[in-house]
């Protein structure tokens, strides 16, 4: 049988042998003796196959489809003794170039396959490019050998998830970080140790599909440095990992190096998530450039105006035309991908509400492309989280469609609770609904609390330093007059703009940090953490640092020891969250299962203050009767002044000979400021507390 | 540099010495020489790798293929790489199925 052959060349053209390829899977596939390529275009009247040699300035062969290659809409062939390690390939599509009726062929042009699994052009970041290429990004194949053994996804629980949110680049470029290969995924696994202690169990890595930092890159005015397209929301190819990303990606080994990095952190107990891109592409609008889609088929792609122009729902310049069904079938075969070949855990969609948009840019009520991915069977055991609004106005928080799979990036947490932080009045109702995993907003579709992923701080916004640091924004080095980045900030200065040599001023600032640390992770939902906020990053007040690929945005490592006590805060803060699993529960108090009772007060125990005036709010966690845990888990009391001067709380009385303990109490000095849990403090007043001025207290009834 | 290797047989050994760079180029014709180790009585493969200055993906490639081919329970052990060759095998994660030693202890 090792003799017997079945796949056998039927054409040849020059030197290559040929033979009709199959249609599925789109992409390259390795198939005996050769490798399958097959391209989808609706309205491509001809396709070729360019080939190169590796970083070959010119093709080496262009081999066109023969008609009786194409199927329907798909060009397919297998070419034989290809030395498929050894050369990148791309596509020319002929067909009419005719704007107004959604058509830009252009034979010219050789085009990324939009299926390519790795591609190569920015193997080294930062690495200037040679402007003159005549294919920048170029498809290349790869083996599907990687050796997994055991791993699988974790299916850790929504509601017991501590998530991270990271840039790859900027969590370990600093040279601070102090690993052999800054930036990269290699150094993510060097710094597994300090995740694992620090208590997080689930990574969400900004974007890693290749994008192309060098796209709309430009000289800073302020600083004179080239700034680059450092976030990367903007895709190039969906199915490539960023080479630059990789300390191996000068050797085309990416795809392994990151597989190794997710495969180490799942064998630590550490979850991964990627922050995936669907709503745009990085080819701009009618004046951008090809790479791949406007060239296969425009028409099918992209959102276009009646006119042939691009839709801008994103912000970005084109809009990705997300329930056409061809694209739809993208998205969902690259997210398939991504968790069968990568093993990735879960997935949060930038700007997902486009995603809800028909063809003419509506939102439809039941967006089929939404329904697939929270049905389809290999996604199943997926978180699917949706950023649920988008730069054309639609904002979903609430009313995401979610048919029990979709959880929300929780924007008005974020907004709820920075007001009640900065000591706004009236915002006890409102901070009520956050800390209980916002029932108003997700409880009407009988949606668990973890529906909402609670940040106060993520990649986009301030740091939580400069949350308490900073009044207003200052993005001057971004080139843009300061006119990018949000004004809504909620943040408060703590009475001086920026750095302060004041001792009282930084006292404060890192009292309102682990205040705000507090209240995150203590409220029902899925807390996430902004990489480096708990160790107190700086990015100078600039909120928008998308360009800012330098110290400004990098996680300076130092400050680990120079913000210790913020460190120490947020790791005891998780740990009291994971040694209490009613700070953990998947379902809403008020429904009929829930089986956590949560009870309102304020300075009085039973009687909250839920006026307008009201900058006080305390709450109690603990077993109903009915539940025999009762008797095993302890209760818990947060209580939270907002005030500038202290109030004195009246404590809820405890039951079964329990007292209050101790846990937390942001007025103190560190080392006094928390407990590790299990040694918590007894009270000598069992009856009242008395919570210094913006302070948070959290007690232990045991 | 071209890759230069040398095989030796002895005692259910196979002792590869590399030097040069193992990539793309090459990678193909070292897998033939390996396939000469199928079906012989092969305990140990042992990549001498004191003088191989570069790996690509290619030649990670032929060590995934001597551990899966010449037998289920051949043991491959990499000996004496150089720091920049065992970056990379490290990144990629084929350390954990490769015993690595800077001498070859057996």
């Amino acid at each position: 049988m090792t003799n017997r052959i079945d796949l056998h060349p039927t054409h040849s053209h020059g030197e290559f042998k040929l033979r009709a390829g199959k249609p599925l899977p789109f992409g390259t596939t390795l198939v005996p003796g050769g490798v399958n390529f097959s391209v989808f275009s609706r309205f491509a009247t001809a396709c070729d196959l360019v080939l190169f040699k590796k970083h070959a300035p010119t093709p080496f062969a262009e081999i066109p489809f023969p008609r009786e290659f194409r199927t329907g809409n798909v060009f397919s062939m297998i070419v034989f003794d290809v030395d498929y390690e050894n050369i990148e390939y791309g596509y020319r599509m002929d067909g009419p170039y005719d704007p107004e009726n959604g058509h830009r062929f252009d034979k010219e042009k050789i085009l990324l396959d939009p299926y390519a699994k790795l591609v190569s052009g920015r193997d080294v970041w930062g690495k200037e490019p040679d402007w003159n290429n005549i294919f920048p990004h170029r498809g290349q194949i790869l083996a599907d050998d990687f050796d997994w053994e055991d791993d699988c996804q974790l299916e850790t629980p929504f509601e017991d998830l501590v998530v991270y949110e990271m840039h790859v680049r900027g969590f370990t470029a600093h040279a601070s970080s102090k690993v052999k290969h800054p930036g990269t995924f290699a150094a993510i696994r060097d710094k597994i140790p300090y995740l694992k202690d620090l208590g997080i169990n689930c990574l969400e890595l900004m974007p890693i599909h290749t994008f192309d930092e060098f796209e709309n890159s430009k000289i800073s005015p302020v600083t004179g440095e080239r700034l680059l397209n450092y976030w990367g929301y903007s895709n190039v190819g969906f199915f490539a990992p960023k080479a630059g990303f990789a300390a191996t990606g000068k050797f085309g080994m990416q795809a392994d190096e990151l597989k190794n990095t997710i495969k180490t952190l799942h064998k630590n107990g550490i979850e991964v998530i990627l922050d995936v891109v669907f709503n745009h592409t990085a080819e701009g609008n009618e004046n951008g450039h090809y790479i791949s889609y406007r060239g296969i088929d425009n028409k099918t792609y992209y959102m276009l105006t009646p006119e042939g122009y691009y839709y801008n729902f994103s912000g970005c310049g084109n809009t990705l035309n997300c329930n056409n069904p061809i694209v739809r079938n993208m998205i969902l075969d690259c997210l398939r991908y991504w968790v069968t070949d990568y093993h990735i855990d879960g997935f949060r969609f930038d700007l997902a509400a486009i995603l809800g948009r028909d063809q003419n840019g509506a939102p439809m009520s039941s967006p089929p492309l939404l329904e697939t991915l929270a049905f389809d069977p290999i996604l199943g055991k997926c978180k699917l989280i949706a950023e649920a609004w988008d730069a054309g106005g639609l904002y979903q928080v609430g009313s995401f469609p979610s048919w029990g799979r979709w959880a929300e990036w929780n924007g008005k947490y974020r907004d709820d609770l920075r007001k009640f932080l900065k000591g706004e009045p009236g915002l006890a109702g409102a901070v009520s609904q956050r800390i209980q995993g916002s029932p108003d907003l997700y409880q009407w579709e009988a949606r668990e609390n973890c529906a909402s992923v609670n940040f106060i701080t993520c990649h986009d916004g301030f740091t939580l330093m400069d949350m308490v640091s900073y009044d207003g924004k200052h993005n001057e080095a971004n080139g843009e007059n300061n006119s990018d980045g949000g004004n809504d900030n909620h943040s408060w200065n703590c009475g001086w703009e920026g750095s302060s040599e004041d001792d009282e001023v930084n006292r404060l600032r890192v009292k309102q940090i682990k205040n705000a640390a507090a209240m995150l992770l203590i409220s029902h939902g899925t807390p996430m953490i902004l990489a480096g906020d708990e160790i107190g990053n700086t990015q100078y007040g600039n909120n928008n640092a998308y360009c800012q690929d330098n110290e400004l945005s990098w996680l300076n490592w130092d400050q680990l020891s120079e913000n210790a006590e913020i460190h120490n805060f947020f790791k005891q803060m998780i740990a009291l969250r994971k040694t209490h699993p009613m700070l953990r529960y998947s379902s809403y108090a008020q429904n009929a299962a829930a089986d956590v009772e949560v009870s309102w007060h304020g300075t009085s125990a039973w009687h909250a203050d839920w006026s307008g005036e009201a900058r006080t709010l305390a709450f109690m966690c603990r077993r109903w009767q009915s539940d025999e845990r009762r008797a095993f888990e302890p209760d818990l009391y947060v209580a939270m002044n907002m005030h500038w001067d202290a109030h004195g709380f009246e404590l809820p009385g405890l039951e079964n000979g329990r007292r209050w303990h101790v846990f937390a109490n942001t007025d103190m000095p560190h080392p006094q400021d928390i407990a590790t849990p299990g040694n918590e403090i007894l009270l000598d007043n069992q009856h009242d507390f008395m919570v210094g001025p913006r302070s948070v207290v959290v007690l232990i009834g045991k | 540099m071209d890759l230069q290797y040398k095989m030796d047989l002895n005692d259910g050994i196979a002792s590869i010495t590399l030097s040069g760079s193992l990539d793309a180029t090459n990678a193909g014709t070292f897998q033939e020489e390996l396939k000469k180790l199928i079906g012989q009585d092969v305990k140990k493969i042992v990549f001498m790798a004191k003088d191989l200055t570069y790996i690509a993906s290619a030649g990670l490639r032929v060590m995934i293929f001597a551990k899966q081919r010449i037998g289920a329970d051949v043991q491959v052990y990499l000996v004496g790489a150089q720091e920049a060759v065992l970056d990379v095998v490290k990144m990629s994660g084929l350390d954990t199925f490769m015993t690595i030693q800077k001498e070859f202890e057996g």
